[in-house]
């Protein structure tokens, strides 16, 4: 139901998209490893751009995490993830409006681990300049065509020197390019003690892979949680995948229930990628208006509306809006 | 055990520390003179020197007095600028195995945050994990970081944290961590906090990802109550946690050591610009020192002095600067010490 509220939202803002359906459960290929469906992957090397709502975690054993699969095979290095404050949806914090942007292919997801002797694990944390370089590059860009005025380093460079202090080093390189954007340093736990005080003093973040796992969960929660909180993927050559990043609800899939807003805010981050701001800003206005107004809410948003009603308030705005 | 002195007056190791140390430790000598508390100080500084062989350590005396009392109390110290110096955490980490470090997050009437009803406990594995100092370049441009989890710090660190909850009427235990991505690593944590979970069945067990955690706890703090973890998950948690409260400057804090030792301190820092002043906040040392009485047994203490401490606070009347008064550290003490002596 969220894919279909977004399509029609898109229709009422008369949004120069097509779509292209495809389906990325994953199948044995020749040889027998895993792979997404040829024909979804001819389709993103295609078009480049994707829009993902939430994929079931698989049971059986073997079959590998669908998530996994796609950042693989579009080398998805960069998670974006915009954490603004939905005036209506009321949460303990007001105004923020910051972006966490995750390096999504190393560091301490490398999934090297060994046992030493009995009883002592090792769990390997890999760092590279190129993937420091790339992430810090993807930061710097995105704050420069988002008109954002700062990005800060998350990092704990004082007790792992060489590789957090790796990953600093490139982006303190990368900020002199940058000299319009102001470049600022912070430990992760200073970062934390300092975001649920006042999230309003930051705007930019980028971090190694863990950290931004961390980080993009916890602002997700000061804005209210997973199921308004909008996703990107930046992958290699040009392809990224917006998706929401919340669950696939079973309890509720089909009674036309759902709350659509993560998916559609994903699909404006993607407009907004794809240079498309006004119709990118068209819906969000009229995304949170129909939010402010507090008339047709779903049940997670704290009304009692349907996902149709909900969808048909902002197809309305939007009309209304031109 | 611990062994009743001489009056039933226990000795506790004083290390005051830098900056605003010694104007905080003397308001909480203050306050536990007029709690009646059966605390006699020995002061000693902890400053490192260099050893026969070369190698830094802390002065003998210092030492010596630690492992004679097993308790201390600790303020904020300097960071220290010369080259080679190392930290004095790090060494008084290392010196007396101070495995765990336990943060009590609270939320304190009248001091106004986001949030209310706080009552939470992290309790963060503070020897291995992914703070063991092991790094190595590959290759040029590639680098690697060792995180090492072992069986036994796993199991001293939650069985730490059950017995906190079992001493501290807590009710129950989560432990965090990203056993799905960190399977081995975080797998072996996991299981031992498993197995020692079993041994107490009084307590509920629950496990949650760090992440997950994180996203919950900035919506609804209420539903933690312990939460246990490896190294970098409490660094983070424990900070994240104490912003929930108000801040490091009003945050306890405890590291528990082997054989007895523990050693409760501030997590603030020496605050230069206003050491000497009389304008210093000495919440942070103080709980930490309430938290110090209730680890030593002497829970009516340390309600006692909890209580006028939140009753200050909570009538705006003395406060501090940092707590959005204009009043000196001397008057905040005094007010407290009047309560105490009030309630008595």
């Amino acid at each position: 139901q969220w894919h279909s509220a977004v399509m029609k939202i898109f229709e009422a803002a008369k949004a120069p998209i097509r779509w292209e359906e495809r389906n990325v459960t994953a199948i044995k290929g020749p040889g027998g490893r895993w792979m997404i469906p040829p024909d979804a992957k001819e389709s993103m090397d295609r078009n480049k751009i994707g829009l993902k709502g939430p994929l079931k975690t698989p049971i059986a054993a073997g079959h590998p995490s669908m998530n996994l699969l796609l950042r693989k095979t579009f080398d998805l290095y960069a998670n974006v993830r915009p954490c603004i404050s939905i005036e209506g949806y009321k949460t303990p914090y007001t105004n923020v409006d910051l972006v966490t942007i995750r390096e999504n292919t190393e560091g301490e997801y490398s999934g090297i681990e060994h046992v030493i002797v009995e009883g002592v694990v090792q769990s390997i944390k890999l760092i590279t300049e190129d993937a420091s370089r790339r992430i810090a590059e993807y930061a710097f860009e995105y704050a420069r065509n988002n008109q954002r005025s700062s990005v800060t380093a998350v990092h704990k460079a004082n007790i792992m020197r060489m590789s957090d202090g790796l990953f600093l080093r490139k982006c303190r390189e990368v900020a002199e390019g940058y000299k319009d954007i102001k470049f600022t340093e912070m430990y992760l736990d200073t970062v934390c003690l300092n975001m649920v005080q006042d999230p309003t003093q930051f705007d930019v973040l980028v971090m190694p892979n863990l950290y931004g796992d961390i980080l993009s969960d916890l602002c997700a929660g000061l804005i209210g949680g997973l199921g308004v909180t909008p996703s990107g993927n930046i992958g290699a050559n040009g392809v990224a995948i917006f998706e929401s990043v919340h669950g696939t609800a079973p309890d509720i899939a089909g009674l036309d229930m759902a709350n659509p807003t993560a998916l559609l805010l994903s699909a404006v981050m993607m407009l907004r990628h794809m240079g498309l701001h006004d119709y990118g800003n068209k819906i969000q206005t009229a995304c949170f208006d129909t939010i402010r107004d507090k008339k047709v809410l779903t049940k997670d948003l704290g009304g009692n509306s349907k996902c149709s009603e909900f969808t048909a308030d902002i197809c309305r705005r939007i009309q209304d809006l031109d």
